[in-house]
């Protein structure tokens, strides 16, 4: 099962013949992903990596039966791409993208929500690692081979410090469903929460390992959510227990602004709601294990 | 990125926000000069940091002679002011704005800006202006107002009007209000600004609407489309090395540890310092060198990393993704044979090639430290660090 990509998954790029693009749409295939294509407007009907370019998005669906996509558009026109992709019926959408204005965003998130439920695109990111089911599918920049197939589902802000759990979770033998990183902006197309909604409908996920940071309400409100609505244990880890108020810690989004923002609160609000804290960020594996082998 | 209070009244003023007649001066003689320009009898000289708070600082002096002024700027200039925004290193004062005194009935409140929660705008008003919103929201949240604005159709002329009465605003003065408050949001909306604080906003004696302060902040993400706000940046108010950093397309953030860090990806970066400060350590700085770490960067946030004199010892924490951790070890090998490092090492490898990346730094025979996990390279890091500290004592003694 996993959620949002398997290995049936058909996928395209957008910013397809780009450098960037190129590189990881064909890291993606080596990895098994079902590329099926890619978007480049102005350079439709050509072929690249062996696989047909589309002006459109429309087209890439329409001809491809393309489902989900790729962001690695410059951040200028990332907001653009998205809501191109989520008005052609694209289901899901990774925007990798760096360094999108906040109000583009909001714009994007507005947009999202004029369309019925179940006809809406879901996001994730941008500025993220992108999504992976290990051992069928990815929808990323992250390296595929050291995520093991298992039963944890992982959410967090942070590219390599999620590669930072999944190792040290393969190293005591323990696997993944699928990984997805929601980016470090301000605003992002899905929450914490969001995901979680997600990994506690998958049959494959037992336990959710949610990797946090300091900056805004999200980790408190998926909190919440886990609280009132799951079934499956939720472990968290926290990063910025250092970070100083008021200054950006390298994500956009990475900075304390308002009481309950800071990581020793955060942590505090989270296992009063019952979340199993992980201590220390070398200790995210040996947390999951415990909760495993507790289960 | 932040810009001065003058600067964001100069564009305020554009978008019909009524301001006090004012001038910017960089010597006691312009002070003077602006002063009588101005006229009248009454002016507040105001020290120009990336700051709010200026006031407890002592960072404005309401003059009433042009002796006074003169007074007031050869104090202000060049002098370090300390806020609670600023942190204890201060902000240094190289900018004055000289204002018209305002006959003053009334403070308000006012701000606009994103709301992570509600992905939308919200403006935020209380008729108790003057204090901090933070004290505010703490003692007396009833007298905040917030009014969150849809996105597709922006701000209404009706949520204006219930902004402008939540103020306390008098009848007479309606009309002045929502042309001030819909000024701000088009301000907002069409210069990517993220917060736009007004406080106080005041109601004369005259009955007139004025913003006596503003503070701007503006989306970094934005500023490639904001050519003109881009302008405005004051390198004075930053961090010097931060500056240094983003000139070189990396991230830093100055702290005040002892621990030099170069790690890859926020996250990672926030995780490491966290595990230094738990093995006992404090961080000397935030710095991500982001996805794509050639020998050319790695030696650059090395050279940056150390113009900190106060690290003692520097760790490298670097989780190869996309690049390799046999480049990486050379381009760290390359940097330590450039630099004369005088701090010890600690470097800690992993993901892909991560044996060969080790095999060339034991190869490389400089006396680097390594370390297999994320906890033994805090550990030792620390320990280095301990050990150069006794020595340095040692020596003294």
């Amino acid at each position: 099962m996993a959620i949002f990509i398997n290995e049936t998954t058909r996928i395209v790029v957008q910013g397809f013949t780009g450098k960037i693009g190129t590189f990881h749409a064909q890291d993606m295939i080596n990895y098994g992903s079902n590329v099926v294509g890619g978007i480049t407007p102005g350079k439709g009907g050509q072929t690249h990596l062996g696989l047909p370019v589309f002006n459109t998005c429309k087209e890439a669906v329409q001809q491809a039966g393309a489902e989900a996509s790729i962001i690695f558009v410059p951040p200028a026109f990332a907001a653009d791409s998205i809501m191109e992709a989520a008005d052609a019926g694209i289901k899901y959408c990774v925007a990798i993208t760096d360094g999108i204005p906040t109000q583009d965003m909001m714009t994007v998130k507005n947009f999202l929500r004029r369309f019925p439920k179940d006809q809406r695109m879901i996001l994730t990111g941008p500025n993220c690692a992108g999504t992976i089911s290990p051992g069928r599918a990815m929808l990323g920049i992250m390296p595929g081979h050291i995520y093991l197939p298992g039963n944890v589902g992982i959410v967090g802000r942070s590219g390599t410090l999620g590669y930072e759990a999944a190792d040290q979770m393969k190293r005591l033998g323990i696997g993944v469903s699928t990984s997805v990183g929601i980016g470090g902006d301000p605003i992002n197309g899905s929450s914490h929460r969001d995901i979680l909604e997600q990994f506690e409908q998958d049959p494959e996920t037992k336990v959710i390992l949610m990797i946090g940071e300091i900056g805004g309400p999200q980790e408190v409100e998926a909190g919440l959510y886990a609280k009132e609505h799951m079934t499956k244990p939720v472990i968290a880890y926290i990063a910025g227990l250092t970070a100083p108020e008021g200054r950006r810690m390298g994500h956009a989004g990475a900075i304390i602004s308002s009481a309950g923002e800071s990581a020793a609160e955060k942590v505090a609000l989270l296992k009063d709601l019952g979340v199993v804290i992980c201590p220390t960020p070398a200790m995210m594996g040996d947390t999951v294990a415990a909760v495993l082998a507790a289960m | 990125m932040d810009i001065h209070e003058y600067q964001a009244k100069e564009i305020l003023s554009g978008y019909g926000v009524k301001i006090a007649e004012g001038g910017l001066a960089y010597s006691p003689e312009d002070a003077v000069q602006r002063a009588r320009e101005i006229g009248g009898h009454v002016w507040a000289v105001k020290a120009q940091i990336h700051s709010g708070a200026r006031g407890k600082a002592g960072g404005i002096k309401i003059c009433k002679t042009h002796d006074e002024v003169q007074a007031a700027a050869s104090e202000l200039l060049g002098k370090r002011l300390v806020t609670h925004q600023t942190g204890p290193a201060g902000k240094v004062c190289s900018r004055l704005y000289i204002e018209a005194g305002t006959d003053i009935a009334k403070e308000l409140y006012f701000c606009l800006l994103v709301d992570r929660s509600s992905e939308r705008i919200v403006m935020v008003g209380s008729a108790q202006g003057g204090m901090e919103i933070e004290e505010l929201a703490l003692n007396n949240p009833d007298a905040i107002t917030k009014i969150y604005i849809e996105p597709a159709v922006g701000l209404q002329d009706y949520q204006a009007r219930e902004m402008a009465f939540a103020l306390g605003l008098e009848a007479e003065m309606l009309s002045h209000a929502v042309k001030t408050i819909k000024g701000c949001y088009r301000a907002l909306r069409d210069l990517d600004v993220s917060m736009l604080e007004i406080n106080p906003l005041v109601v004369t004696g005259n009955g007139e609407l004025v913003a006596l302060d503003a503070k701007m902040g503006i989306d970094d993400n934005a500023l490639f489309r904001q050519l003109k706000i881009s302008e405005l940046r004051d390198k004075t108010q930053e961090d010097p090395r931060e500056m240094a950093a983003a000139d070189r397309g990396l991230s830093y953030v100055g702290l005040d540890g002892d621990i030099g860090c170069m790690i890859n990806g926020a996250g990672l970066a926030m995780a490491t310092m966290d595990m230094i400060k738990l093995a006992g350590g404090e961080p000397a700085n935030f710095l991500d060198v982001g996805g794509g770490a050639s020998a050319e960067r790695t030696e650059k946030a090395f050279r940056l990393v150390l113009a900190d004199k106060g690290v003692k010892a520097m760790l490298v924490n670097i989780f190869a993704g996309i690049n390799r951790c046999d480049w990486i070890a050379e381009g760290v090998v390359q940097a330590v044979r450039k630099i004369d490092m005088k701090v010890p090492l600690i470097v800690r490898l992993s993901g892909t090639n991560v044996e060969e990346g080790r095999r060339i730094i034991a190869e490389s025979g400089l006396p680097i430290i390594t370390a297999d996990t994320l906890a033994e390279a805090a550990e030792k890091a620390v320990q280095a660090r301990n050990e150069v500290v006794a020595k340095e004592a040692a020596l003294e003694i």
